[in-house]
């Protein structure tokens, strides 16, 4: 069988005495979408910043592409990993932040351009060609040079969005990358996700946008305080539910949407 | 009252060249403040507590010592530590000395400034902490503290009057000189007092150019 693109085994992490993450187990295979869905608080993006090594985990293994994040056990014991092993690794990984985390000192063809050029040593001429076709992507070629300050919300999450794929990564990361928006940019920011999806890109996506789980998703893992309480494909998950507490939070989205 | 301007214009070449040494003390100090407040500024925030507490422990002292007394200090007991200079290098020493902390500081705070979440954009892309630093937490910084960056640099240009008592041939001390020489005190006063609002009106100038420079992308386009 193909080696998953993910695979997350006994994971626990806390921050002091608060445990966030319980033995959570989950593998994503490739070209999958996962969505981790739950109540805030629930661990949900620690979790996501733990598969890039934003957050350090304290048990358990993550691998991704078959290498173990963020630590080195090649002595037996685990140490963690030099900062350029780490720095080569996040490479391949991409993240989309709720907060958009744009540079507001770049154009949007900066924001994407430079990291190229810094990371790939890429040249000026090659890395703004390169930008430029991923913006354009993201439909956003006619904004390239404006500063995210001149920009929507969601054409600043596009630009992020821009920004990591330009790096040719084999995973994409999205925590909310929709919580921000004003309801009505959120549908640009989840097509540009929908497309990518199609093209095969592997994704894990924490979201409150159940509809996209649902439509979207291989996948939903729905989390309560720091454990996996179901995991399957979202017509089980979210049409069926069986947990009280699963039931619960679905039906405040149900009630929500009512009116 | 008398006011008579004639006094002066022997003067005149003296009073260049004092103002020459008070622009050539504020430059040389400040870019000496600036280069020195950046390594105070980075061991006060290295994870490596006993750098950053003797960093801060340089802050409170000189921030709490008055500049003259860190011109005494090295131009007056500097030969007992071997250090001896010239009242030029040792004032602007001294310059550089007392406003190194609080550039450590106008340059901690730039740093806070900056969201947690920039920087994190960079790590999750595989940048190297170098090139966040001088790509994204540097640039954000300095929109963040031009303002009081400005405002350091126009304090350290009067501070070089300080100099004078170490006998700097600055502007202040030609000033002196001339007014015990020709009992001219207020026409002296007079020429001393435009001499410090040419330079620092000139650095406001120039702090304003530079501080709509670094914003220039805050401002939103229509």
């Amino acid at each position: 069988m193909a080696q998953d693109m993910v695979s997350i085994t006994s994971v626990s992490k806390s921050f002091g005495s608060l445990r966030v993450l319980h033995d959570v187990n989950l593998s994503v295979q490739k070209s999958e979408v996962l969505c981790l869905i739950g109540p805030s608080g629930s661990g949900k993006s620690t979790l996501l910043r733990c598969v890039n090594f934003l957050e350090t985990y304290d048990e358990g293994e993550i691998l991704v592409e078959g290498r173990l994040v963020g630590y080195d056990q090649s002595s037996g014991t685990r140490r963690l990993m030099r900062g350029s092993q780490l720095c080569a690794m996040r490479r391949s990984i991409g993240m989309v932040f709720q907060h958009f985390n744009l540079w507001p000192h770049m154009t949007a063809l900066d924001n994407v351009a430079d990291p190229l050029r810094q990371v790939k040593g890429m040249s000026r001429k090659d890395a703004h060609s390169k930008a430029m076709a991923t913006l354009e992507k993201v439909g956003l070629a006619a904004k390239a040079d404006g500063y995210p300050a001149a920009l929507s919300g969601g054409q600043q999450q596009r630009v992020a969005i821009a920004r990591s794929l330009a790096m040719e990564p084999h995973l994409m990361l999205f925590d909310e990358p929709t919580s921000a928006l004003d309801p009505e940019l959120v549908g640009e920011v989840l097509q540009v996700m929908r497309d990518l999806a199609n093209e095969g890109m592997t994704m894990i996506v924490v979201t409150h946008e159940i509809g996209f789980a649902a439509r979207v998703a291989d996948k939903v893992a729905f989390l309560d305080g720091g454990r996996i309480v179901r995991c399957g494909p979202p017509r089980e998950v979210l049409n069926s539910p069986e947990e009280p507490r699963l039931k619960q939070f679905l039906q405040t989205y149900h009630e929500r949407s009512q009116f | 009252m008398s006011f008579d301007l004639s006094a002066i214009v022997p003067y005149g070449p003296a009073l260049l060249s004092g103002l020459a040494n008070t622009l050539l003390c504020w430059i040389a100090g400040s870019l000496g403040a600036m280069a020195l407040g950046f390594v105070v500024v980075l061991c006060r925030l290295s994870p490596i507590r006993l750098l950053s507490a003797c960093a801060l422990a340089y802050t409170e002292i000189i921030r709490g010592t008055p500049p003259l007394l860190v011109a005494f200090f090295i131009y007056g007991a500097g030969p007992s530590f071997g250090l001896v200079l010239e009242p030029l290098p040792a004032g602007i020493f001294a310059l550089s000395i007392h406003g190194s902390a609080y550039m450590a500081e106008i340059y901690r705070v730039g740093f806070n400034a900056v969201p947690r979440g920039h920087v994190e954009a960079g790590v999750s892309l595989g940048l190297t902490p170098f090139a966040i630093f001088r790509r994204v937490q540097a640039p954000e910084a300095l929109v963040a503290i031009t303002p009081s960056l400005i405002n350091a640099l126009i304090v350290i240009s009067k501070e070089t009057s300080v100099l004078s008592i170490i006998s700097v041939p600055e502007l202040t001390y030609e000033v002196q000189k001339m007014s015990i020489e020709t009992f001219a005190a207020f026409e002296s006063l007079f020429a001393l007092a435009i001499g410090y609002w040419i330079v620092v009106s000139s650095i406001t100038k120039a702090g304003n150019f530079l501080e709509r420079r670094v914003t220039r992308h805050t401002v939103r386009s229509a």
